[in-house]
């Protein structure tokens, strides 16, 4: 009854993941009740906290802090439109092949990128975005580097009512929010999450136990760029628009995530939840300002990396101690007895 | 007893949730050679780094020349007149020998160290003037790291283990050069592991147990007895 | 002939590579910052020039005489009062607070100059060429390239016999027993900021005259810069040189190829030479 024994669990944890069901069947829901332009918005919502939550685990987990990503977001879009306008592939047969091509991408590149440390790994995985991008607009038979347009007839593969269509990438883009939180919280869990931390905390420690840090960070960026192959998709999917430039976005894919990251909470799983959740409430309200907007959310990520390098679920989770997504582990059974 | 010329009063110093000084106080006087002695961890390299500014403290808690230093940056310090033999030497490996020396009088405070007079105090030094600081031998290195510390004309000088991981021969060429060093009216405080040699070249000491002041006197009045309970505590 | 063109060509080139890596190599070698502004600021930089030759009437070469020391004090100033704080082991906070500023310089020049493409106008001197054997070399080229071997000396002679430099090389060593020496880390920094500044000014100033700028450029020039940094091999300042001329060749021989090669050839060059020798072609003999 009273023996020590350690646990995940927080009475708060275990209520949110009881609200967490309910919360999970409103949204799936949504196209019944949500309006066609709140749909489309909450799935570009839903995408843009999958790219946080993967860029979060790079960068806030295993300390690979690339500026690249952009690249697998393109890579995704690009091998979508490929596979579906090509090959005549039906879109959602294209999902799982893509994300074959992004993982066998990133094995690739890990190769080459882990070579570099640090700022020359950010630098790195930069320049191979970029060089994706430029192959791309070579690519004639995908518009060049004026880009092309998803022609109806793969549109209508996926329904032919355009009810049903929005309904469906609002689920598909819902879907692979939940499969990347899920997938992460759950790594995070396993033995390699707990290898990540320890690799996060002290590299050289870790490696003198026995962790092998090249294989569980290989691990963590051949996964991470599968799924962001995998977002990429849906997120041009929904724009029914490819170009090089749009697709490569170093600031639509890389920088804002970063912000949003930051802005939450980095290393945490709550972090890019939030971030997100603030990111978008504060577009819809300040977008209209246009370049201003973009400015002010510059000066945000900023300030909240000087003077709060916590983020926002940090301070939160200084005050209270909260958790929702339980990972830290607790020593249960400590305080009952007045140890 | 004279004004101190340094004056620290109930100094604590942390790191992270580690405490490492508790309250230490101590007062220096002008031209007095003090030796720091204390077991491994006890707080004296800690002591130093306040005193330098490379570790902050509370405004108040150290006193030089009637002035609160304890909030100021180490290069303000510096300007002061306390400069710091740091343990482990510490030179710059891309600065030659001479640039070393250079460096360390950077501020330009007048006194009576030249170039000159650091190479003349240790001759090899201007042998091997345009060498890197890191091809000379380690007591070659802890020559240049003194004479660092002296081109800055200080009038407090800290020297951190300054025979650690020396050859005996060594240890005394750089021990022989002291006196020479504090002739001019320097005040010094001294860490050092080797009590015999404290004791020896010192006007008093201080040991330092678990970050508190466990003894303190003249050196030549403290008994060994008196060290050994207040080194260990027992 | 024509590749004989397309590499003097290239070398030259090159020389304005390395005016865009010279300052990045300068703060990556001192204070380990890496600036995601870098290339922002050289499209600053033009614009800033663009904006005195217009309200002044003067030449740009001439508006480099306000240009430069503009930028230099900017960078005092934007070291001193941001970036310092951001500065530690860790190198995300850097990484992340430069990205924002990127955002910031380039929104800014959107709303200040619009997205429309502009050039600096440097008159006769931007078309006028010399004969040398076969080949004809442009005059503006030329003098960028002087331009980018005499900084490189300079900065050369600046960090290792100035004691600026001594500073400089002492902090980048040890940045807490400099502090013991009376140097001001923060004031050391802003210093080499400055300094980084000035260059990029240059850099910009150049880019403007050589071709027409827009406020998104910045992130190419960012990454040519550092493809030349790095390349060449880091704290190797005529390595830097020697890395923007293979840049700049691989980038002139690659369009001679196919026009549509030119940037993707520097880059996979770049890569190919990483994968090689993960450390450039020349890097400092320590660490």
């Amino acid at each position: 009854m009273n023996a020590l024994h350690v646990t995940r669990q927080t009475r708060l944890s275990l209520t949110t993941l009881i609200l967490l069901m309910p919360a999970l069947v409103l949204l799936t829901a949504a196209p019944w009740w949500a309006g066609r332009a709140d749909l489309r918005l909450m799935g570009e919502i839903a995408l843009y906290m999958s790219l946080a939550t993967l860029w979060n685990l790079l960068a806030g987990y295993a300390g690979l802090v690339s500026v690249g990503q952009q690249a697998y977001v393109g890579l995704g879009a690009y091998v979508f439109f490929a596979l579906t306008l090509l090959a005549g592939v039906h879109p959602l047969a294209a999902l799982p092949l893509l994300m074959l091509v992004g993982a066998g991408m990133s094995a690739t590149a890990a190769v080459l990128l882990f070579r570099l440390r640090g700022a020359y790994f950010a630098i790195g995985s930069w320049v191979l975005a970029e060089v994706f991008r430029l192959t791309f607009a070579q690519v004639s038979a995908l518009g060049g580097g004026s880009g092309i347009s998803l022609p109806p007839a793969v549109v209508r593969a996926l329904s032919d009512d355009r009810w049903m269509r929005e309904a469906m990438a609002w689920w598909l883009a819902l879907g692979a929010a939940a499969l990347v939180i899920g997938v992460v919280v759950l790594f995070l869990r396993s033995r390699n999450g707990v290898a990540l931390t320890a690799i996060r905390d002290n590299e050289l420690a870790a490696r003198s136990l026995g962790i092998d840090v090249w294989r569980t960070k290989f691990t963590v960026y051949v996964a991470v760029g599968a799924l962001t192959t995998l977002i990429g998709a849906l997120i041009f999917l929904q724009k029914l628009r490819i170009s090089p430039d749009a697709a490569f976005s170093v600031n639509d894919w890389t920088a804002f995530v970063i912000f949003i990251v930051v802005i939450g909470g980095l290393g945490t799983i709550e972090g890019p939840i939030i971030g997100t959740l603030v990111f978008f409430a504060l577009r819809q309200t300040l977008a209209d300002l246009g370049t201003i907007y973009l400015i002010a959310l510059g000066l945000v990520a900023i300030a909240v990396m000087l003077w709060a390098p916590r983020g926002l679920w940090g301070l939160v989770r200084d005050r209270w101690g909260l958790e929702i997504f339980p990972l830290s582990r607790r020593v249960a059974g400590l305080n009952e007895k007045g140890h | 007893m004279p004004d101190p010329v340094l004056n620290i009063d109930a100094l604590d110093a942390h790191y992270g949730d580690f405490q490492a000084l508790h309250g230490v106080t101590m007062q220096v006087t002008a031209g007095e050679v003090l030796a720091l002695i204390g077991a491994n961890g006890a707080g004296k390299t800690t002591l130093l780094r306040a005193v330098a500014g490379l570790l902050r403290s509370r405004s108040g808690a150290i006193l030089w020349q009637g002035r609160p230093i304890g909030a100021l940056r180490a290069d303000q310090i510096a300007a002061l007149g306390i400069a710091m033999v740091p343990e482990g030497r510490l030179l710059f490996d891309s600065l030659t020998v001479e640039e070393n020396l250079i460096i360390g009088g950077q501020l330009g405070r007048r006194g009576p160290w030249t170039l000159e007079r650091v190479q003349t105090l240790f001759p090899i030094l201007r042998e091997r003037r345009h060498f890197p600081a890191n091809a000379l031998s380690g007591g070659q290195q802890q020559m240049v790291a003194i004479g660092r510390a002296l081109m800055a004309n200080p009038e407090l000088i800290l020297m951190d283990e300054i025979s650690l991981g020396l050859a005996p021969v060594v240890i005394r060429q750089i021990y022989d050069a002291l006196p020479a060093i504090v002739a001019e009216g320097l005040t010094a405080i001294i860490v050092e592991q080797d009590i015999t040699r404290a004791l020896s070249v010192s006007h008093r000491i201080y040991c330092l147990q678990e970050g508190r002041v466990a003894l303190t006197g003249p050196s030549v009045d403290v008994t060994r007895d008196a060290i050994a309970r207040a080194y260990f505590g027992v | 002939m024509e590749w004989i063109n397309a590499i003097a060509q290239g070398v030259l080139l090159g020389g304005l590579y390395a005016l865009f890596a010279a300052g990045l190599s300068l703060i990556f070698g001192i204070m380990r910052l890496v600036n995601i502004a870098h290339g922002d600021l050289i499209v600053l930089s033009a614009y800033v020039a663009l904006t005195v030759t217009l309200a002044l009437g003067l030449h740009p070469l001439l508006a480099l005489v306000l240009v430069v020391p503009g930028m230099a004090l900017f960078g005092y100033a934007l070291q001193r009062l941001i970036l310092n704080r951001a500065m530690g082991e860790d190198i995300l906070p850097p990484l992340l607070v430069t990205f924002g500023l990127s955002v910031i310089i380039q929104n800014a020049l959107l709303t200040g100059y619009s997205a429309d493409p502009q050039k600096l106008d440097a008159g006769w001197i931007e078309t006028a060429s010399v004969q040398a054997g076969p080949l004809v070399l442009g005059v503006m080229p030329l003098l960028v390239f002087a331009c980018a071997v005499a900084v490189i000396g300079a900065l050369q002679w600046m960090f290792y016999r100035t004691a600026l430099g001594r500073a400089f090389r002492a902090t980048s060593d040890r940045q807490d027993i400099a502090q013991l020496m009376g140097l001001n880390r923060a004031h050391v920094f802003a210093m080499a900021m400055a300094l980084c500044l000035a260059v990029t000014a240059l850099a910009g100033v150049f880019l403007g005259i050589r071709t027409a700028f827009d406020p998104a450029g910045g992130s190419a020039r960012l990454i040519y810069g550092f493809e030349a940094v790095i390349i060449g091999g880091l704290g190797n300042l005529w390595g830097t040189l020697a890395g923007g001329v293979i840049l700049g060749v691989a980038q002139t021989v690659g369009a001679t190829i196919h026009p549509g090669f030119q940037v993707l050839a520097g880059h996979l060059v770049f890569l190919a030479i990483l994968a090689v020798r993960p450390r450039g072609l020349f890097p400092r003999r320590e660490e």
